[in-house]
């Protein structure tokens, strides 16, 4: 326990040290969206991960939030830093987007749920496209911010890595609350955790509503980094993928997982953008879907999870690390009654996901 | 109007058709292997760049054509299965399914991109789909694509159904759909029907390919369209039900060409409403899946 919060307070200094280290706005720039997406796709997790109802429409909130903060900015005349005081708003329009979202979705279940989600993202991206507040397919300008380059992508760090750090506390205290047992439950077999007085309905949209508003709250950081939203890059199908990707890569349903899986994949994706070979999208578009691949097959419940297990294997030279308590107290008395040495117990099959 | 409304409506009907062809596949594959096929937009995209280039290059019929692109796409189906579906087992299948079709229909539109470029094409034959190649029936206009396009579906559709209602491997395909396990223990080699059945569900698209990419230019990103489209749907007929993605796609097309009458832009959003005012009242979609087991 004290060498995990020793770990995460020195993680921490070298979040909050790296953009002092690497002044370069080139650099940081990695930094700003790899906390961007590290943000989006723990706040996936919170209710996806948990609960097992996988979103392919988390754009949704985030397109809206960056539509939103640019609409109020605009609207309201907001100029310089103080439009940040905007994105508790934000998050609360990213709530109520996803009550609406949670009633008409949460009634179904595994494949209708995944498809309603894909249907309500299209209605989406639609009426960015063809209402005329939204600027339509040429989308919203933000109010320029009097930043220097130098501090201007370093501050942008700063908040995106506060919504990190936020995002990641809330998904560990989800993990570990009756909340967060509740949504386990829900994930593992809904009808009975109903059985046993899960309210489940109101326990998933809860979820949906933490997910909802932080992912809205980052789309209108994101929003302000870059300047500007089109209905295809605030709703963009891939996004929807890519966070799905990083929280199945690093570990699905863990708080870490998400976390490793957007900090490998949103650098490495920026990085390839960079490269002329790799120009005109289609190369990075068949990498990401072999990645996918790849870990859906080789190792479908992800890094953490996986690599957790193969450590423990190599530590415990293929012997069983824990053996079940009940064969151990039946063999330990055994053993005790004999005198001799414990027999080798066939491998101890995990139970977690 | 009541004329521009009819002519919506036989539009919706003959467009419907085809849709209904591409939704049958997708509906069959859920049925028996209980996934969903992300990648069957796109798939519809491929077939229709395979008609384009043999029709474009080797100057065949396109409707002749068919009997290469069917075969084509019946192997990419298997080869599909055999590489990764069948490979899938736990309890987290749906979701990894899912992702995993939706993975190989990224690489697929990646692949057509290198190849074609972002430029939309169409497949053009004069006689077949040009601007006079209509037919004046009942005061209405009905191009020659929108006709041939409805005919092969319906002969396509009638062709599964024969196959899945008349022969004995039909009878081991709604056996599976049934109960899986109970499949497997009468003897029903699960794998390889699991396998034909992929193979059949892609190859329709095939014939949606042509129909599609003759009536709309189209690049390698129009799959996402209509995957959402077919999606909308199978989920709306009832997953697994075949009556019911028929049904379905005649009813929403129709709908959408009803309604684009007077708001083009909205007609689409009109769609996706359809499809949650129907789910929040029928979870289950309007047939269910009892509906294949009474037929």
């Amino acid at each position: 326990m004290a060498i995990r919060v020793g770990l995460l307070i020195a993680l921490l200094a070298l979040a909050i040290a790296f953009p002092q280290v690497f002044t370069n706005p080139a650099v940081t720039n990695y930094g700003v969206f790899a906390m961007i997406f590290v943000t989006a796709a723990s706040a996936w997790n919170i209710f996806s991960g948990n609960s097992g109802y996988i979103s392919l429409g988390n754009a949704v909130f985030f397109g809206s939030g960056a539509y939103a903060l640019g609409l109020m900015a605009k609207g309201w005349n907001v100029q310089g830093a103080t439009v940040f005081d905007l994105l508790p708003l934000v998050g609360l329009i990213g709530a109520g987007i996803a009550v609406i979202f949670g009633l008409i979705a949460l009634h179904v279940r595994r494949h209708t749920f995944i498809v309603i989600t894909i249907a309500v993202f299209f209605i989406f991206q639609l009426m960015a496209f063809n209402f005329s507040f939204t600027g339509g397919s040429s989308g919203l300008n933000s109010p320029f911010l009097t930043w220097q380059p130098v501090p201007y992508n370093q501050n942008f760090y700063y908040i995106a890595l506060g919504f990190a750090a936020v995002t990641v506390a809330v998904a560990a205290l989800v993990r570990r609350s009756r909340f967060g047992l509740q949504l386990r439950a829900i994930r593992d077999d809904e009808d009975r955790a109903s059985g046993l007085g899960v309210k489940t309905m109101r326990v998933k949209l809860t979820a949906l509503v933490i997910t909802g508003s932080i992912t809205a709250m980052i789309g209108g950081v994101w929003f302000y980094y870059i300047n500007q939203v089109q209905p295809q890059t605030g709703f963009d199908p891939l996004w929807d993928l890519q966070i799905v990707l990083m929280a199945f890569l690093g570990g699905y349903g863990s708080v870490s997982g998400p976390v490793l899986g957007a900090l490998i994949i949103e650098p490495g994706s920026l990085w390839l953008n960079t490269q002329p070979q790799f120009s005109g999208g289609y190369l990075s578009e068949i990498l990401l879907g072999l990645i996918f691949l790849f870990v859906v097959l080789v190792m479908p419940r992800g890094i953490i999870p996986t690599g957790g297990e193969w450590i423990k294997r190599l530590r415990t030279r293929g012997r069983p690390a824990v053996v079940p308590a009940a064969v151990t107290e039946k063999v330990g008395v055994a053993v005790a009654a004999v005198g001799g040495t414990p027999p080798l117990q066939p491998p101890a099959k995990d139970g977690g996901q | 109007m009541g004329r521009e409304l009819y002519q919506a409506i036989a539009d919706g009907i003959l467009v419907g058709g085809v849709y209904a062809l591409m939704a049958v596949g997708l509906t069959l594959i859920f049925g028996v292997l209980d996934i969903i096929n992300i990648a069957q937009g796109v798939l519809v995209i491929l077939g229709a760049y395979l008609s384009y280039s043999i029709y474009g290059h080797l100057h065949i019929d396109m409707f002749v054509g068919l009997a290469i692109t069917i075969p084509v796409m019946f192997i990419i189906g298997v080869v599909i299965h055999w590489a990764f579906i069948r490979r899938l087992r736990g309890t987290e299948r749906t979701s990894m399914t899912l992702l995993v079709t939706y993975a190989v229909a990224l690489i697929i539109e990646g692949i057509l991109y290198k190849i074609y470029g972002a430029n939309q094409v169409q497949i053009n034959e004069p006689s077949i789909n040009g601007t006079n190649a209509s037919i004046h029936v009942l005061g209405f206009y009905l191009g020659y694509i929108y006709i041939y396009g409805f005919i092969l579906a319906i002969v396509l559709v009638a062709a599964i159904y024969l196959l899945l209602y008349r022969t004995k491997f039909g009878r081991s395909v709604r056996a599976i759909m049934q109960d899986e396990t109970a499949a497997r223990l009468i003897g029903i080699e699960v794998n390889r029907v699991a396998a034909v059945t992929f193979g059949i569900g892609v190859a329709v698209t095939a014939a949606g390919g042509i129909a599609f990419g003759a009536t709309n230019a189209f690049n390698a990103n129009s799959g996402y369209d209509l995957i959402s489209r077919l999606l909308a749907i199978i989920i709306l007929g009832g997953l697994g039900s075949v009556g019911g993605a028929l049904a379905a796609s005649i009813f929403m097309i129709t709908l959408e060409s009803v309604v684009s009458i007077w708001q083009p832009t909205w007609a689409i959003a009109v769609f996706y409403a359809a499809l949650i005012l129907v789910l929040l009242f029928r979870p289950e979609g309007l047939f269910g899946k009892k509906a294949v087991r009474a037929q």
